[in-house]
């Protein structure tokens, strides 16, 4: 099997496991699960410290990388650190009263 | 062992994590240290990455302080009733952020590709992750826009819309054929791509009103999960592939449990299909009896079971601290109190559920609509506070209105309904809605925040 074909077959299998992984979230935990699956989605960051990483000086190629470098971390940063804020929040009548 | 191998088995490790982490967030209970597990899985693959060779750190360096000072402060001082415009912001950065990586490589491949053969997979992927990306991005911030009130709510449907996303398709598709047979040879080509994939985001976001917008972030929410996968093709990397994939099916899930919420196809939502469909809505039986906030007092006082639907008026008034308070009140007062939410209410999946637990309302009180309707015959008064069409029973009793077969929270079969609304204005869908008028139904007029704050001086006296 090619590299590229590897790669393909990574994707079928991670994607079915997201179905299956997601199909049954209570709806009261809908926008947690979305902002932290979006925190997830800025794994991205990795590609941009790829690019940013650049050893060649040209222009372009180190504007797009701190670029891209800057979207990946407030993606990474603000959403882990948004879901959490809202996840402190959700608290049980148990937790609320021992705290 | 090398390091390129140390570095793969540490991308595995942050891959197991991050299923790991996600799977926790399906629980309340574990739902916070699955987060963190999520987000130590993203530490681990940052710093492995930075261990692998030939990196210069300082670029990085640059972009990764103001990236972090930006989302900090973004995110630990956004108000929770902005969270849905925070989040489409957030889906938006990690789509151009997989835009400019698939941008970044190209730049590199130009010079390259002219001594040798690139890989068909990383020129496809480019065209990918540059379109899925660039329409995350534009699509994104045009939500943001129309959530944060900076742009019409209303849906922007022009003449020849369908025609111009056709278009542009297919403008997109010539440009992706013809980069991939030549990609080293027109860079104009690459230009237009990117330049469309930003217009197409666009002109699918405008023209979908503001009730719709869950159906709107949860899917930009996959799409930037399938951009960060398509960027992992481009990279050769498999912790991008995979991460990118979990959120790409996660987020499609999520489109299809709230496109089963409004009784609607996908296409539907996008092509804004409500709203033109608006006015026929059948005559409506009874009158509208308008309650003061005492006598609304008298029949809580004597109710035994009282449930709470919330929709996005009481998000706009900002009334949920005091309608926990109202709660805690009936609480004492020895009545059953428990929150009905619909799974659409508001402007994103969850939204209500968020603003009730910045509130404090425990976990257990928030019911889900099912649930609700269950119990719903057995509830004496149900209180409803700025919510519209998730509670009309048009949706259930009339074939010819436009949201006919929605699943609605039944309120009208509480023994009492107390509404709350400013005035006698229609939802979103613009229809009318027949609980308004029924035998067992009071209007509460005025600012959700002031009526259940006059209910609680009622309380207290």
């Amino acid at each position: 099997m090619s590299v590229g074909m590897l790669l393909f077959f990574t994707f079928v299998l991670a994607i079915l496991l997201g179905f299956e992984l997601i199909s049954k979230v209570p709806s009261q935990l809908h926008t947690p699960l979305m902002s932290g699956s979006n925190a997830i989605s800025g794994i991205t960051i990795v590609g941009a410290l790829v690019a940013a990483g650049t050893t060649d000086d040209e222009t372009i190629r180190v504007v797009l990388g701190i670029a891209a470098m800057a979207f990946a971390t407030i993606n990474v940063v603000g959403g882990y650190l948004v879901t959490d804020r809202m996840l402190r929040m959700f608290s049980t009548r148990k937790d609320s009263t021992q705290s | 062992m090398t390091t390129e191998t140390v570095v793969n088995l540490a991308y595995i490790v942050a891959a197991v994590l991050f299923i790991v982490g996600l799977k926790m967030l399906n629980r309340q209970r574990t739902a916070r240290a699955g987060n963190m597990i999520s987000g130590s899985a993203m530490l681990l693959a940052v710093v492995v990455t930075l261990l692998s060779q030939g990196m210069d750190y300082t670029y990085i360096i640059i972009g990764l302080v103001v990236g972090a000072v930006i989302g900090a402060i973004a995110a630990l001082r956004v108000a929770m009733t902005s969270m849905p415009e925070m989040v489409a912001l957030f889906n938006g950065f990690g789509g151009a952020a997989s835009l400019l990586v698939a941008w970044s490589e190209y730049e590199k491949g130009r010079w390259l590709w002219l001594h040798e053969v690139p890989g068909p997979v990383a020129v496809v992927a480019i065209v990918f992750a540059i379109f899925i990306g660039g329409v995350t991005f534009s699509g994104s911030l045009i939500a943001y826009g129309k959530l944060a009130g900076k742009l019409a709510g209303k849906p922007l449907a022009f003449f020849g819309q369908q025609l111009l996303d056709v278009l542009i398709i297919l403008g997109a598709i010539v440009c992706g054929v013809m980069f991939v047979m030549s990609p080293t040879s027109m860079y104009i080509v690459f230009l237009v791509l990117v330049g469309l994939s930003l217009v197409f985001g666009i002109a699918v976001a405008l023209p979908i009103g503001g009730a719709d917008m869950p159906v709107v972030i949860a899917l930009l929410n996959s799409c930037s999960g399938l951009a960060a996968c398509a960027a992992g093709f481009v990279i050769d990397n498999t912790v991008l592939i995979v991460a990118g994939s979990l959120v790409g099916a996660s987020g499609l899930i999520l489109t299809s449990i709230m496109c089963k919420a409004m009784n609607r196809s996908l296409k539907n939502v996008l092509l804004g299909g409500l709203g033109g469909t608006a006015g026929t809505s059948a005559a409506v039986a009874g009158d509208v009896k308008p309650i003061d906030p005492e006598s609304a007092y008298y029949i809580l006082e004597a109710a035994s079971s009282v449930i709470i639907v919330p929709g996005y008026g009481m998000a706009v008034a900002q009334a949920q601290h005091a309608v926990r308070q109202l709660a805690q009140l009936l609480e004492d007062n020895g009545t059953q109190v428990s929150f009905g939410i619909h799974p659409v209410a508001g402007r994103m999946p969850g939204h209500m559920n968020v603003l009730l637990a910045e509130a404090n309302v425990p976990y257990e009180q928030l019911v889900e609509m099912d649930e609700v309707n269950r119990q719903i015959d057995n509830i004496d008064v149900a209180i409803v506070i700025g919510a519209n069409d998730v509670v009309n029973p048009a949706a259930r009793e009339q074939e010819n209105c436009p949201i006919y077969g929605m699943p609605i929270i039944n309120a009208d079969r509480a023994n009492s309904v107390i509404v709350l609304k400013r005035s006698m204005a229609s939802g979103f869908a613009g229809i009318d809605n027949p609980l308004f008028y029924r035998e067992n139904t009071r209007m509460l007029f005025g600012d959700a925040k002031s009526s259940i704050e006059a209910l609680v001086s009622q309380f207290k006296e």
